[in-house]
């Protein structure tokens, strides 16, 4: 199927979407259940709150572009 | 506070607003087809409609609300900036490819593609009208709030100026000119927010920064009077006795002793020493007599360490109550799943060229509103410790933080926070006049018109929301709408999520389903919303106790809902005719 007229949502575009719903919920599974956690400082005197949040941010923009360039390619 | 306004940031703004209303009117220049009215004919360079995406989304509350947030609260501003975010990720690995296939101008011609049916363009078009006007009514007061401090005209006219040019904006060259003007906003947004960033890395931390009076701890009190007069520690406010401004460091860390600065610092460095700083933030208490209403702002001292953690601002976190953490995970749900369902976002897709298109423009969209976010962390950080804040108003926190810098930078700020106003509501407008002209008249009740005709009416009646959007803005002046973008996305989310998704992914959908989840979503999110406790206290007035709900945001609830009843009643109607190609 031409790729102009794709009405589907492309399989690697869900394990995407799975992988950063795993991220994400996980991130407020800790915010819900264990916040102490998240004063944890793994990275040069910031901590996990921080960093994981930044995380999140940076791992949509990878999984973006993972994806773009993935697709592009076929 | 009484805060000077500066007649540059007037002047920066009267330049901006005549800028784009006479592109708009370049653009609009010749006769112009519906194609061209609602889809900029599907020409629209997928870098541009990236950075338009950023322009469309990034509202006043982006901006301002979580700015003040992260300067009053700490880290939980940061919260809602993650789950701004991750919405995109369901919008490009899930929804746009399809939608931009299916649709042809808006929402509802997607999710009707496979069935041609009238029922589910009416439901759709009344869930993009209502959705639209949750997300205006915030937008239009805002520009209202803001128009006094940052230039000094009164809140009518604030409405009254974003309203008509807006309208201009979008009856010149539909989404032609409201593309132009998003992806102008968006860039100028995310760019000053980087030079402010770069600023306030520069200057590091200080103890004690900010005017004169900063390190003055005793709590302060302001009263308004029944006459209205207002009396700051019980003389009435001028600009020589008015509340001093608040926000700043107590002690460095103590890899900085005996000093006061920590001079220039580099991005981690700087989260890693204000997390080892203490700081003072101010937090208000009120209370009424016969004299009037007394609000009280005192000074608490915090480790860095606390405000860099969850459960500053959502109370529900920090309590440990089970309602306050359904809330929170409720609202986190509805900001994740709310963005692919808003409508206005939605019909950019249909801008562009094709699917490969529509996903570089999601990544650049992506790029630029991620940046923004971290950008807007330092901001409210930055505003934390500026010893520039002004107790009452959070929102002010980012154009005051500018002011610390230099009076030309508030000039700027400020004129960029009002044309955030411009870029989001002439977005929503586009939206409720695809849903009003294109849906409804055209489809629902075929009209039968011509395309020059089809374009008029789609005009008409972004003229009438406009001036629908302006009475909302005056007449809920008084109120605090700020919330008013979570019922937004509590209700896109509930009314249109569960029907796209099960329409791309269940082919025993039915349209009487659709019509279903996205009526029972949309009446159950909003009726949730009416009776929460939240609505309670901020709208009615009364106390949260007595309201009937659990909890106050809905999307736990009735995301899944929407869900259920789509199978339900899909379930219970006849199997659909396959009619795909």
């Amino acid at each position: 199927m031409a790729d102009g007229n794709d009405t589907t949502t492309s399989r690697l575009g869900l394990v995407l979407f799975w992988i950063y719903v795993l991220l994400y919920g996980g991130f407020m599974g800790l915010v819900l259940v264990r916040p102490d956690l998240l004063s944890w400082r793994p990275l040069g005197g910031v901590n996990l709150a921080i960093a994981s949040g930044m995380g999140l941010i940076a791992a949509a923009f990878l999984l973006a572009v993972l994806y773009m360039v993935a697709r592009a390619g076929r | 506070m009484l805060h000077d306004t500066s007649p540059l940031a007037v002047l920066i703004f009267a330049a901006f607003v005549v800028g784009v209303i006479g592109l708009s009117f370049w653009l609009g220049r010749k006769k112009q087809s519906a194609a061209a009215y609602y889809a900029a004919h599907g020409e629209v360079h997928w870098f541009v409609n990236g950075i338009a995406f950023a322009g469309d989304y990034l509202s006043a509350a982006s901006f301002l609300g979580i700015c003040g947030m992260i300067a009053f609260s700490g880290y939980d501003g940061f919260l809602y900036s993650i789950g701004f975010l991750a919405g995109w990720v369901v919008a490009l690995f899930v929804i746009a490819e399809p939608i931009k296939a299916l649709g042809r101008f808006t929402f509802a011609d997607a999710l009707d593609a496979k069935f041609n049916s009238r029922g589910i363009k009416m439901a759709v078009a009344i869930s993009t009208l209502v959705v639209s006007i949750f997300y205006l009514i915030p937008q239009m007061v805002g520009a209202g709030s803001l128009i006094t401090p940052l230039l000094g005209l009164p809140h009518a006219v604030g409405v009254v100026l974003v309203g008509v040019a807006v309208t201009l904006i979008v009856v010149t060259a539909g989404m032609v000119s409201t593309t132009w003007v998003q992806f102008i906003k968006g860039s100028l947004l995310v760019f000053f927010c980087g030079i402010l960033t770069l600023l306030i890395l520069g200057r590091g931390l200080t103890v004690n920064a900010g005017r004169p009076g900063t390190e003055n701890l005793t709590p302060q009190v302001k009263t308004i009077r029944p006459d209205g007069t207002v009396l700051i520690d019980g003389q009435p406010q001028t600009r020589d006795h008015d509340l001093r401004p608040v926000g700043t460091i107590l002690r460095l860390p103590e890899r900085y002793a005996g000093k006061t600065a920590t001079g220039p610092l580099k991005p981690l460095e700087y989260l890693s020493a204000l997390e080892d700083s203490t700081i003072v933030t101010w937090s208000a208490t009120r209370h009424s007599d016969e004299e009037g209403t007394h609000v009280t702002y005192s000074p608490i001292e915090k480790k860095g360490a606390d405000l860099l953690k969850p459960g500053g601002y959502f109370k529900g976190l920090s309590s440990g109550t089970l309602a306050g953490r359904l809330d929170f995970a409720s609202l986190m749900l509805a900001l994740f799943c709310g963005t692919a369902s808003l409508p206005h976002i939605l019909i950019r897709y249909y801008t562009v060229k094709d699917a490969a298109a529509a996903r570089k423009s999601t990544v650049v969209g992506i790029a630029a509103i991620g940046v923004f976010y971290v950008l807007t962390l330092y901001l409210g950080l930055g505003a934390m410790t500026s010893g520039a804040l002004d107790p009452t108003d959070t929102n002010m926190a980012a154009p005051l933080l500018a002011k610390s810098f230099s009076t030309t930078l508030f000039a700027v700020i400020s004129a960029i926070a009002f044309t955030t106003v411009l870029g989001t509501v002439s977005g929503l407008i586009m939206a409720g006049s695809g849903a009003v002209a294109h849906d409804l008249v055209e489809n629902v009740f075929a009209v039968p018109m011509t395309d020059h005709e089809k374009v008029r009416c789609g005009k008409i009646a972004a003229v009438a929301l406009g001036v629908i959007a302006m009475a909302l803005g005056i007449l809920f002046k008084n109120f605090n709408v700020s919330f008013l973008v979570g019922w937004a996305f509590n209700i896109a989310a509930s009314a249109n999520l569960p029907a796209l998704v099960m329409l791309l992914f269940w082919p025993r959908t039915t349209k009487q389903g659709i019509i279903a989840a996205v009526t029972v979503g949309m009446m159950a999110s909003l009726g949730w919303i009416l009776l929460s406790a939240d609505t309670f206290e901020k709208v009615y007035g009364l106390s949260g106790n007595l309201s009937p709900m659990p909890f106050s945001q809905p999307g736990l609830v009735t995301i899944p809902l929407g869900f259920m009843v789509l199978v339900v009643v899909s379930l219970l109607t006849p199997r659909p005719v396959a009619v795909r190609t």
